[in-house]
């Protein structure tokens, strides 16, 4: 903590902030310096010790990141299958923007609008982010306004940044009738960081979110992600998470279904081996009539790896008619694996639908024998099985050409 | 006065109280007490030192906080551990001996002492505040070699077991109430039954607070030694009284080699008036060992009273083949408080566990199913199965499901399932169309809803259980 303290005035420092700001950064320094890193003694870290796994997996963070330092992005890191708009950040620090197919008064990126809006989550890693971020960015999408080509998010980082906190905050506003497809991307080579990203939506009538986070490259980073998103009635937002390459990654997602007939999914994948540990914790919030909530996670795991499953639906006693629907499935592969689930239901309405299942075991050896009777090896029947599972979760992503992209990067082909 | 208490009795049956006499320990919680209560039962010197030393943990342990039912602090040293009808300074020898005030109150609560009297074969241990009053059926036992008798008795009669078993489930390094109950715990059943030997009755204890400011505080052990059966009831009442009360036992079971333990419990404490105002507490501490391999124990529970229920009768598997169940209606209604569940510990290969918990709330109420299953990485195919479903009546109560799966093994299997409902009109309409009430349409509904658990129970206990059911929802609906 001493090193926070130390650094998060060094950075004050130098930057160019408005009292308002200032004062904004220090409450939330102050907040996190008491609460420090969440550790197994907070609930909602019960089965992710972030605390534990920092100081075993990097020992000393560094929280000041100075002057940006070598920021040329690699174009391997560019996609190429598909058309599409671009942010890139490298080391955390914003390098392109690139919204040249879209019509320029439709859309809007700003940065340096630094919000000191509360965003009253008791979550010491958020005041962490307001503390630190040395800018919040902000994305609007006009009303009526239908976003042409997916943006993509690069999340990149070299190997000149090591034992870093890097923080990211972006807004997001969909105006009425307005979507926004997104692609969350990352491509680290970086080492031993703690990547720490928050972002806010806030979804109008009508609009439609689709969030598809891509973690699918092997790196050795600490990872924490939050998703807020506040819907308003007839809104719709889609996530989706591929949760594979980090050594330790969390999302964490809350839903704020605050409209009527608005809608919320949450579906992800987790395919782990090499002592990864990865969690997802979901939360909707079902606080008006006739809205809908569905939940889909699946884990394979492999090789020492473990998976968190902590989902949650809230239905306030004036969310009559809720439709919440919740399952995580899990295949341990082998013996050394481990998955954690904590389906919760919270529920203060009568005239309800909520369900939640979890299951976990073992690959079905029946199966296995079924297709080795048939001529595949066991590897390639343990293979198909595998693909078989997880693709039900890929599957119902809605936009067919993100799907195929994710098929592509997963190394999975199309007719599955 | 006399009318208002007699409107008073028809909500709750068992309210009443008896007007006797009590020989009490001073008020308060410290070490004197407990010499006090070690002094009067007459106990060795190491089940002393048993109890001060988790009497020294108490004092640095604090109150679980995490439960979703809040309650005012109690003041531990506003309470009397230790209360007794004065008769019973020197403890008679027969049921002639016995204060008749209290056989009387036994009889309105349904439960005559009297052998000749009982034609359904269920020998009684009745628990009066903090001593045991009586157990019937003795001599039937003692042919068997079964030992039935308040553990008081058991720790001067069969010290060996006692000092071998007791705590060894549930050591005094546990959480804040169990640990209370082992430093100050009075009475309670002690019920062994030697290897090979298949129980031929019902065994039950009747739990009744009657004195106010008292704490119950009772300690059940059971253990069945290999190859043996044993199946056990428990019920609960207590007077109506306007201040909360505390009853916090520890229950342990212990089931070796091929034993099967049976437990099942209606627990209908009173549960407060309308308004919320006072009840029982009930904080108890329920936990049985499979310590042998193919050993068996099954966890029934109704639990319809208390104005706070806040337990988790759990299962450690640690034999191998060995199997866990854990069965469970919860029903609260007005301003009650549940939060209840089971840990089912799988440590042994070949481990079972199910669980059904069917939770049921109306009113201004609150439910929690809370409960965890862990299959640990030497538990080689195991398996869970749970099911918890939940009936919501009205939009001024909550149900909630608060699981906690951890597998850490590659060969068990973990399935749950959970659901959250309401009665359906068209369900209501269909029985009422076909003569029914309102109220009995729904007692019917829910009994329907309950009937995987129901029929888990002893015969009689199940046909005394659906009535419950239908009262403790009386008013819910309309």
């Amino acid at each position: 903590m001493e090193n926070f303290k130390t650094d998060f005035e060094k950075t004050l420092r130098e930057s160019n902030l408005s009292e308002k700001e200032i004062a904004f950064k220090n409450l939330n320094a102050k907040e996190f310096s008491k609460q420090g890193f969440p550790s197994r003694k907070d609930e909602d870290w019960k089965f992710s010790d972030i605390n534990q796994i920092i100081k075993k997996e990097i020992g000393e963070l560094k929280f000041y990141t100075g002057q940006s330092k070598g920021t040329d992005i690699d174009e391997d890191v560019l996609l190429s299958e598909i058309k599409h708009n671009k942010l890139i950040f490298v080391n955390g620090q914003l390098v392109k923007t690139d919204f040249s197919s879209e019509e320029k008064s439709k859309i809007e990126f700003l940065d340096n609008k630094n919000d000191t809006i509360d965003q009253s989550v008791e979550n010491s890693l958020i005041n962490l982010n307001n503390a630190l971020a040395n800018k919040s960015y902000k994305l609007l999408v006009k009303k009526n306004y239908q976003i042409k080509n997916p943006l993509i998010i690069y999340h990149v980082s070299n190997n000149k940044v090591t034992s870093q906190n890097i923080n990211l905050k972006i807004n997001f506003e969909l105006e009425e009738n307005s979507s926004l497809k997104l692609i969350d991307l990352v491509k680290d080579k970086g080492n031993k960081n703690f990547i720490n990203i928050f972002y806010n939506f806030s979804l109008e009538k009508n609009s439609v979110l689709k969030n598809y986070k891509i973690d699918q490259f092997e790196n050795n980073n600490i990872r924490y992600m939050f998703n807020n998103i506040k819907q308003s009635s007839n809104s719709v937002s889609e996530t989706f998470y591929l949760s594979k390459g980090s050594t330790f990654s969390k999302n964490e997602i809350t839903c704020n279904l605050k409209g009527e007939y608005s809608s919320a999914f949450v579906n992800g994948i987790f395919s782990l081996d090499k002592d990864k540990h990865h969690e997802i914790k979901a939360k909707i919030n079902h606080l008006v009539e006739n809205t809908k909530s569905y939940q889909l996670v699946k884990s394979v795991l492999e090789n020492k790896s473990r998976s968190v499953y902590q989902g949650k639906i809230y239905v306030d006693s004036k969310a009559q008619k809720t439709d919440g629907y919740q399952l995580s499935k899990a295949i341990l592969v082998d013996e050394t694996t481990e998955f954690n689930a904590k389906p919760e239901l919270e529920i203060y309405a009568d005239d309800v639908k909520c369900s939640h299942g979890s299951a976990s075991g073992s690959l079905d050896e029946n199966s296995i024998f079924y297709l080795m009777s048939r001529g595949l090896s066991y590897k390639e029947a343990r293979k198909l099985l595998i693909n078989g599972f997880l693709v039900e979760v890929i599957n119902q992503i809605t936009d067919e050409p993100i799907k195929k992209l994710i098929k592509n990067l997963y190394g999975l082909k199309n007719e599955y | 006065m006399r009318e208002k208490e007699l409107e008073k009795l028809k909500d709750y049956k068992y309210g009443f109280s008896t007007d006797i006499e009590n020989f009490k320990a001073p008020k308060g919680l410290n070490e004197d007490v407990i010499k006090f209560i070690s002094n009067i039962k007459k106990e060795p010197k190491w089940l002393l030192d048993w109890r001060l030393k988790a009497y020294n943990r108490v004092k640095v342990l604090k109150e679980p906080n995490w439960q979703k039912p809040k309650y005012p602090k109690i003041d531990y040293q506003d309470l009397y551990y230790y209360s007794a009808p004065k008769s019973f300074k020197e403890k008679p020898k027969s049921l002639d001996e016995l204060d008749p005030k209290l056989i009387e109150t036994y009889n309105k609560l349904g439960i005559p002492l009297n052998e000749q009297k009982r034609l359904n074969g269920i020998a009684v241990d009745a628990v009066f505040d903090s001593v045991s009053v009586a157990t019937t059926f003795k001599d039937t036992l003692t042919e068997k070699g079964i030992i039935f008798c308040s553990i008081s008795e058991a720790i001067q009669k069969h010290p060996d077991l006692v000092k071998k078993y007791l705590g060894s489930v549930i050591p005094i390094t546990d959480h804040y109430f169990a640990t209370l109950n082992s430093a100050v715990f009075t009475d309670g059943s002690f019920v062994y039954i030697p290897p090979g030997v298949r129980c031929p009755m019902e065994l039950s204890t009747y739990f009744r607070i009657n004195a106010s400011d008292t704490g119950q505080f009772e300690r059940t052990l059971i253990i069945a030694d290999k190859g043996s059966y044993v199946s056990y009831l428990e019920g609960c009442t207590a007077p109506m009284r306007d201040e909360n009360q505390l009853h916090a036992a520890n229950v342990e079971l212990i089931a070796l080699d091929d034993a099967e333990i049976k437990y099942s419990t209606v627990q209908n404490w009173y549960p407060g008036d309308k308004d919320g105002k006072g009840g029982i507490y009930n904080f108890v501490t329920k936990r049985g060992l499979c310590k042998g391999k193919n050993s068996k124990i099954s966890w029934t529970q109704v639990e319809t009273g208390s104005a706070i229920t806040w337990k988790y009768p759990s299962c450690i598997l640690q034999g191998d083949n060995s199997v866990g169940e854990f069965y469970s209606i919860a029903i609260t209604n007005n301003y009650q408080k549940a939060d209840t569940g089971t840990k089912m510990i799988h440590l042994g290969k070949n481990t079972k566990s199910k669980i059904i918990s069917k939770g049921i709330s109306a009113g201004f109420s609150d439910m929690t199913y809370r409960g965890l299953v862990d299959i640990s990485p030497k538990s080689s195919n195991s398996s869970n199965y749970t099911q918890c479903d939940s009936l919501l009546m009205g939009n001024k109560c909550g149900a909630h499901t608060i699981p906690y799966i951890k597998n850490k093994n590659a060969n068990s299997n973990i399935a749950h399932e959970a659901t959250t409902s309401k009665i359906s009109d068209e369900q209501l309409h269909y029985c009422q169309q076909r003569g029914l009430n309102s109220e009995e349409a729904v007692s019917l509904i829910v009994n329907g809803f309950c009937k995987e658990v129901l029929q888990q129970l002893p015969m009689e206990f199940a046909v005394e259980a659906q009535k419950l059911v239908g009262i403790s929802l009386e008013g819910s609906v309309g």
